[in-house]
């Protein structure tokens, strides 16, 4: 997985989720949740799917998708407070 | 030297997991035909697809330029690279997923989403972005689909 796959994270969805399961396991379950588009930078990754793509925040963890040709969407949770912040700069807000 | 700040424009085809064997066959048959219609083709996918075309085709008469797909969409991204048209090859969540990522990156090129494998009716569904779409139950046989491909891009029918 490149950079993330560096990264210590928390997969909370198993293997073979679909986006769309993705996306609304973030919406029901984070009260803080951001919308990016599909090439946004996430740890240095530009992240893939069908816009819009749902983040969930708590405090300093980010919960997001993660898309591979083979496995389908990974839905990780790492924890990174100025990754946080950044997305809480640069992505919209659900209103 | 060439004006590494202009965008090059290209057709690419976005090939996904290659465990469908119809993939290869549908890629290289692509492949021949764009670049033989006048396309500079660039082909973007994982390692390992990418190297299921190199090893079939080591001469590269008809695969060209290949690109692992995360440097292609970094490429995109950073407006280095535009393509029209782009094709994309999908049989699971995943592909569409990175076709509704194309469609984002590139909103005025012609999207082609190939569509197949054991149950493609239900992936076809889940594709609510503008593109063209060629839908075909095929996993092993290619044949159905190589004639729908002919239909979509008005190519005329081989005998092969």
């Amino acid at each position: 997985m490149g950079c993330i796959e560096n990264l210590k994270y928390e997969m909370l969805l198993p293997l073979g989720a679909s986006f769309k399961e993705c996306r609304e396991y973030v919406e029901k379950n984070f009260k803080e949740v951001w919308y990016v588009d599909p090439g946004y930078k996430l740890f240095d990754e530009y992240i893939i799917g069908l816009p819009p793509i749902a983040l969930g925040l708590d405090l300093g963890k980010i919960v997001f998708p993660y898309t591979k040709p083979c496995h389908g969407t990974y839905l990780l949770l790492v924890e990174d407070a100025d990754e946080a912040d950044r997305v809480r700069k640069t992505a919209r807000k659900k209103k | 030297m060439s004006d590494i700040s202009r965008p090059t424009g290209k057709a690419l085809l976005v090939l996904g997991c290659p465990e469908a064997p119809a993939q290869q066959a549908i890629a290289l048959y692509l492949a021949h035909q764009l670049r033989t219609h006048g396309a500079d083709l660039l082909i973007a996918g994982n390692p390992s697809v990418l190297n299921l075309l190199k090893v079939s085709d080591p001469d590269k008469h008809y695969i060209g330029q290949t690109m692992v797909l995360e440097k292609c969409i970094e490429e995109i991204v950073e407006k280095r690279l535009t393509a029209d048209p782009c094709v994309v090859c999908a049989h699971n969540d995943a592909a569409i997923s990175y076709a509704a990522t194309m469609r984002h990156l590139l909103p005025d090129s012609r999207l082609v989403v190939i569509i197949f494998g054991k149950d493609p009716e239900p992936l076809a569904a889940s594709v609510d972005f503008p593109c063209e779409k060629i839908v075909e139950k095929a996993v092993h046989n290619p044949m159905q689909l190589k004639n729908k491909v002919n239909e979509v891009f008005g190519w005329a029918v081989s005998r092969t």
